[in-house]
């Protein structure tokens, strides 16, 4: 899936941004400053950043629109020379879903839900003009809905958005913004809410629209895999500033940023030649950035300057741009993957293979609706299966009734050890309750936000435990140290944590437990790449040393190279293949695993 | 069955079961308590045993508990509310024209505050933070913190008796002319309602309109280069309808409420002020009356707002999951 | 069912709170702090605490006894022997308004703990408890909604009298199904929340759950609630006592001198307009507190994403 067409670097600049800087209203601080960017015809321009880096903010204001809390405070947007920012509002609903159109993120929220989607594709036709007779916008209508891949008969468009799967929602948003075949098109995030093989047919779609349309598009996405595949150029984004723009090549090959190379080096890697890496620390959000680099904390090859100034942009070759102090020295070391990521260890394979947990025949329903369909599955003492699939594929109910925290009907054998376990947590002996530990998918939502990190921790310790004071003390001192946290955060509260350091603090409370047992689910889906990696090599680290047996359930296909012995892949409750890692992801031999192994993205 | 209709049946029977629920309540309150209802009805004249006798047979508490509610059940259905004790005839002909006025008054003071309330409530969420937003939420955040006879009473003052006497302190109605010559009778009455019950509503309809407007969708439609007149009436406005249906509903029934004590402070002829009257008189056939049908307009105005609210919004009109 | 990949996207345009910064009190303590900062809530308290103080000193500071004849009836003011005039017995207004207040406050607040301590309760049950249990309690609470709390009150004075412990019961259970539905709604969805399942897979019990990990999370919306309640509370106790339900001659009530003196409004208007608005500054207090407070919540939800 490699880019197949050459950049068009040449070609007409469409969209010109220049020194936009975006602020908080009231307080000023800075969201995005020094943003320029300048994308051709024909091109994909994909801006990439983590979580608070003001990708969306950036995207926005290209149709000089702020959400509620944050306003424009300088800079140009030029499309075809004329500034959007200076427009009068008159002018700007004119090339609003005109010339320049916009994506969202999350479709389902973005479709008006009391509106059939026919009315909501039609107006944007009819407010800018198109064509000159209602028969002339239907038979456009029709033109768009065969190109997003959607039926256009009047009974589709007689729908309400919510009769509308995921994929069709956002194919919709997509058909209605090239209706009027815009010159720019912002996309943002537009495949973030999707599973994978969904998102690969609307990548595909958006791919084939943007080249045959000409249309200069900024793709918005946190996820470098992503825009890989489908950028010409990506730029870069830390903090609310542009740290390097340039080709695939130039990025993946000689990329000059530390961000940018250290960036890559967390991508997980399907193909499983080489490590996986965190980077350090957190991205900083806007009020708390540091002066000068902001990067610099995080940065290996920070040095004084970089605290004290943001550097200039240097430009390595035509199109490729940096701003780093130290650029020639960091891109020097040259292709990105090898020299910062190096080459994977293998998982060990552990000896003792005895059943710890094992499921026989397991039919679960939620409701009245069946769920899983007969599944038998087993994990062995210190090994880590993992299971992946996609939203409703059961990979989660499963793991939650091996948990006993799946509230509906259960049929079949769930064993720990050789002896069959209660379905409800509740209905376990302590002992049991103690061996096998959960780890929640959102740290968000996991750590009650009401009791500070001590209290948060002395939870499993006071219900499996009789502790002294000390002793509690010195437990909890010490899982925190188990998961590279300070112990001087005791005393806060979840929400003075980063998102990663939240899920450091959900797995020390599971190991303050002293586990036998862990299930992970989902647990980096809500952290930023960068830090997943982080999370990733800790756990792995933790599996290896204290020989836990760990189920280790998610969605992404190219995480379970580095951290499991085997893995179970499933589909609409079902396990569909089950093997060693590297002989399922090497040679799969079930339909729906070479799909998914063919649509997961990739760098 | 077709799902929409099988939704609206069910929330009509939740409506039905609800009502019968509440004849209980009125029930057991006025005739079920423990204690002797008899002797508590004639006071110091319980020792008459004759009227005591009488007063029991009245109300048939000689008879089990159970019988009692079917009987008076079955009485409230076919329209027999049973005899007024203080003034021994059928409950039905001495509240027909109280009903009457009270909706009347009812009617006058929602026909003002409801779109009052939902054009302030709309207006205020539009131009969210300027002066006049600012203005009217602190003015409806006083008003609503005030008990309606406080309105009442600072409005009789202002209108009728010591500032300028434009208006009756009183409505005393004359039975012989027709209610719709008498209408000043009703404008102080209802204007005390309105400034009771608008603030309230107009602050749930500002909220509800914000969050309409901070919608996702609502941006979008902006982003599609949407006049902003299509951008409110086609997508903002349809979506706070639901919330306005809820609302309007919630506002009958709290006036409904307001009458009792707006009524007697106006000596306005009602069924508010016939409720403090029967009350006092311990007139428990009335009093069983009068609550069962401010109740009975709760339930009415929540099941039609319910009931609007699914035909309204196509995600529970399409019946999908 | 997993979602996967939902990022919070909005999270750049919230205003910046202290990642690491020192330990910070709880966020009870927070919102109670942010809620001062505005004029509001300050207006609110001086008002609230000016009135609870004439009524609670009044008694000590009024120049006669509340039932002592000082002048005819409806006497106009004559400062400085009576400053507000006499009522309709000719008694002093102003000692009278010195004397009743105690009564409407220290009952509007008992039946607001009651109807709190009830609802609170409800809601946690409810919102956590298996549906069947959820729902019958809802419809039951319905009926009580379907009532008027001024009418809910007439209806069980009616037959038990004029009663003051039952003013209390009554107007408190009927803010019970008001309050239960927000205890409610918060529980629900604090309940979803894998906190909760987190302690559900420790095997701590049910009732311990909703105490130490549900209640904490719900007790910001349940102050803003208490304000909110009194508010009602006061105006219905006061509205009981206007219509004659309430305290009873001879004592001194504010809404018993009201209804008292309504006939003679036009020529001695004070004893009916002092302890109106004495009443009405009091509700305008509680609902700026409750507004404030409010106002408060929201900010620190949206700064800790608490919810």
């Amino acid at each position: 899936m490699a880019p197949d067409a050459a950049p068009t670097r040449e070609g007409e600049a469409v969209l010109k941004v220049e020194g936009l800087r975006i602020v908080l209203d009231p307080s000023g601080i800075d969201i995005d400053d020094d943003v320029s960017l300048v994308i051709h015809r024909g091109e994909v321009l994909g801006l990439v950043g983590e979580s608070a880096s003001g990708k969306t903010t950036v995207g926005t204001s290209l149709l000089d629109y702020q959400r509620r809390g944050a306003k424009i405070a300088e800079g140009r947007v030029q499309i075809d020379g004329q500034d959007v920012l200076a427009m009068d509002q008159r002018a700007l609903r004119g090339i609003r879903g005109g010339r320049i159109s916009y994506v969202p993120q999350d479709s389902s929220a973005a479709l008006n839900p009391a509106l059939r989607i026919g009315t909501q594709l039609l107006e944007i036709l009819e407010v800018h003009g198109f064509g000159s007779s209602q028969q002339d916008r239907e038979e456009r209508l029709a033109q768009m809905m065969g190109e997003v891949l959607l039926p256009s008969d009047k009974q589709f468009l007689r729908r309400y958005p919510h009769q509308l799967s995921g994929g069709q929602q956002q194919r919709v948003a997509i058909a209605m913004a090239f209706a009027n075949r815009p010159k720019v098109i912002v996309l943002d995030e537009p495949t973030t809410a999707l599973d994978v093989t969904t998102q690969a047919h609307v990548l595909d779609t958006v791919r084939d629209l943007t080249r045959s349309y000409g249309v200069a598009a900024l793709y918005i996405t946190h996820d470098l895999a992503v825009v890989s595949n489908l950028a010409d150029r990506i730029a870069v984004m830390y903090a609310g500033k542009v740290v390097e723009v340039g080709t695939r090549d130039e990025l993946f090959d000689e990329g000059h940023h530390p961000y940018t190379r250290k960036l890559l080096a967390s991508i997980p890697d399907i193909t499983g030649q080489r490590a996986l890496r965190g980077i350090p620390g957190w991205a900083p959000r806007p009020g708390q950035r540091p002066p000068g680099c902001a990067f610099a904390p995080r940065c290996d090859w920070a040095v004084d300057k970089c605290g004290e100034a943001f550097p200039p942009v240097e430009t390595v070759s035509p199109g490729h741009e940096v701003r780093c102090w130290r650029q020639q020295e960091v891109g020097a070391r040259g292709s990105v993957l090898q020299a910062e990521a190096g080459e994977r260890e293998a998982v060990l394979m552990p000896e003792d293979d005895e059943q710890v947990i094992s499921v026989r025949n397991v039919t679960a329903f939620y409701q009245h609706k069946e769920t899983l369909h007969g599944i038998t599955t087993s994990v062995a003492q210190g090994h880590c299966l993992s299971l992946v699939g996609e939203s409703g594929s059961g990979k989660t109910t499963l793991a939650r009734c091996i948990a006993g925290l799946h509230p509906h009907k259960i049929v079949g054998d769930i064993e720990f050890e050789g002896k069959p376990l209660a379905r409800d947590a509740r209905d376990r002996s302590r002992s049991i309750r103690q061996a096998i530990q959960y780890i929640f998918q959102s740290p968000y939502s996991s750590l009650n936000p009401r009791k500070t990190i001590a209290q948060i921790l002395s939870q499993p310790l006071k219900v499996f435990f009789d502790l002294s004071r000390d002793e509690m003390e010195d437990r909890m001192v010490k899982v925190l140290e188990q998961v590279a946290l300070d112990s001087s955060l005791l005393s806060r509260y979840p929400d003075q944590l980063s998102g990663g350091e939240r899920q450091r603090l959900a797995i020390a409370r599971s190991l303050a437990a002293e586990p036998t047992v862990l299930i992970c689910d989902e647990v980096t889906s809500w952290l930023d790449v960068s830090v997943q990696a982080a999370i990733i090599e800790l756990l792995a680290q933790l599996q290896r040393d204290m020989g836990l047996s760990m189920l280790f359930v998610t969605h992404n296909l190219a995480l379970v190279r580095s951290i499991s012995q085997e893995v179970a892949v499933m589909n609409d409750g079902r396990i569909v293949e089950y093997g060693l890692v590297d002989a399922v992801l090497e040679d799969p031999q079930a339909d729906y695993t070479k799909k998914l192994l063919s649509d997961t993205p990739t760098v | 069955m077709p799902p929409l209709l099988k939704l609206i049946l069910i929330r009509i029977g939740l409506g039905v079961l609800t009502l019968l629920l509440v004849s209980v309540v009125v029930f057991v309150a006025t005739q079920a308590l423990p204690g002797d209802a008899a002797k508590a009805i004639l006071g110091r004249e319980a020792a008459n045993k004759d009227r005591y006798e009488a007063v029991k047979e009245q109300l048939g508490l000689n008879k089990p508990v159970l019988q009692q509610y079917v009987g008076w059940l079955g009485g409230v259905v076919t329209g027999d509310l049973g005899d007024s004790l203080a003034q021994g005839s059928p409950v039905t002909g001495l509240i027909g024209r109280r009903v009457v006025n009270s909706f009347i008054l009812v009617f006058v003071a929602a026909l003002v505050s409801v779109p009052v309330s939902l054009i302030l409530g709309s207006i205020t969420a539009l131009r969210r933070d300027t002066k006049f937003d600012t203005g009217v939420t602190v003015g409806s955040l006083t008003l609503a913190a005030l008990p309606e006879f406080v309105i009442g009473i600072i409005l009789i003052l202002l209108f009728a008796t010591q500032v300028i006497k434009v208006m009756p302190a009183t409505s005393r109605v004359d039975s012989g002319l027709p209610i719709l010559q008498q209408l000043e009778l009703f404008v102080l009455p209802a204007l005390t309602l309105t400034l009771a019950v608008a603030p309230y509503i107009t602050r749930i309809l500002r909220a509800s309109t914000i969050e309409v407007l901070e919608s996702e969708y609502v941006m979008m439609a902006r982003l599609k280069g949407l006049p902003e007149r299509l951008v409110l009436n086609r997508h903002a406005l349809p979506n706070a309808l639901a919330p306005a249906l809820q609302v309007t509903a919630l506002n009958l029934a709290w006036l409904a409420g307001g009458v009792v004590v707006v009524e007697y402070l106006f000596a306005f002829p009602g069924i508010g002020s016939l409720l403090v009257d029967s009350v006092a008189n311990r007139d428990m056939p009335m009093v069983q009356a009068i609550t069962l049908i401010i109740a009975a307009v709760y339930v009415v105005a929540n099941l039609t707002a319910d009931i609007l609210t699914i035909l309204v919004s196509p995600r529970l009109r399409t019946g999908l999951r | 069912m997993s979602t996967p990949e939902i990022r919070v996207n909005d999270s750049e345009l919230v205003e910046p709170v202290a990642v690491h910064a020192d330990s910070r009190p709880s966020e009870w303590v927070m919102m109670l702090r942010e809620a001062w900062r505005m004029g509001r809530t300050k207006i609110g308290v001086v008002i609230f605490g000016a009135i609870v103080a004439i009524a609670v000193v009044g008694p000590w500071v009024a120049p006669y006894s509340p039932t002592e004849f000082v002048a005819p009836p409806f006497s106009p003011p004559d400062i400085p022997t009576t400053w507000f005039g006499s009522d309709y017995l000719g008694h002093d207004v102003l000692t009278r308004v010195l004397y009743g207040g105690r009564t409407v406050i220290l009952l509007a607040l008992l039946a607001t703990i009651i109807g709190l301590g009830l609802g609170v309760t409800l809601g946690l049950i409810t919102g956590y408890a298996r549906r069947w249990i959820d729902e019958s309690i809802m419809r039951i609470l319905d009926v009580v909604l379907a009532f008027p709390q001024i009418v809910l009150a007439l209806l069980f004075v009616s037959i038990l009298g004029p009663r003051l412990w039952l003013i209390v019961v009554i107007v408190g259970v009927s803010h019970a199904p008001r309050i239960a539905r927000v205890a409610r709604a918060a529980t629900l969805e604090v309940a979803q929340r894998d906190f909760v399942r987190a302690a559900e897979a420790l095997g701590i019990a049910r009732w311990k759950i909703l105490f130490n990990e549900i209640l904490p999370s719900i007790t910001s919306p349940l102050l803003v609630e208490f304000g909110l309640r009194l508010t009602y509370s006061i105006g219905v106790i006061a509205a009981l006592s206007f219509l004659g339900f309430g305290m009873q001659p001879p004592a001194a009530d504010w809404g018993l001198m009201i209804n008292e003196n309504r006939i003679g409004i036009v020529i001695q208007p004070w004893p009916v307009l002092v302890p109106v608005l004495l009443i009405g500054i009091l509700t305008i207090g509680t609902n700026l507190i409750a507004d404030g407070l409010g106002r408060a919540l929201i900010g620190i939800e949206r700064d800790t994403g608490v919810g």
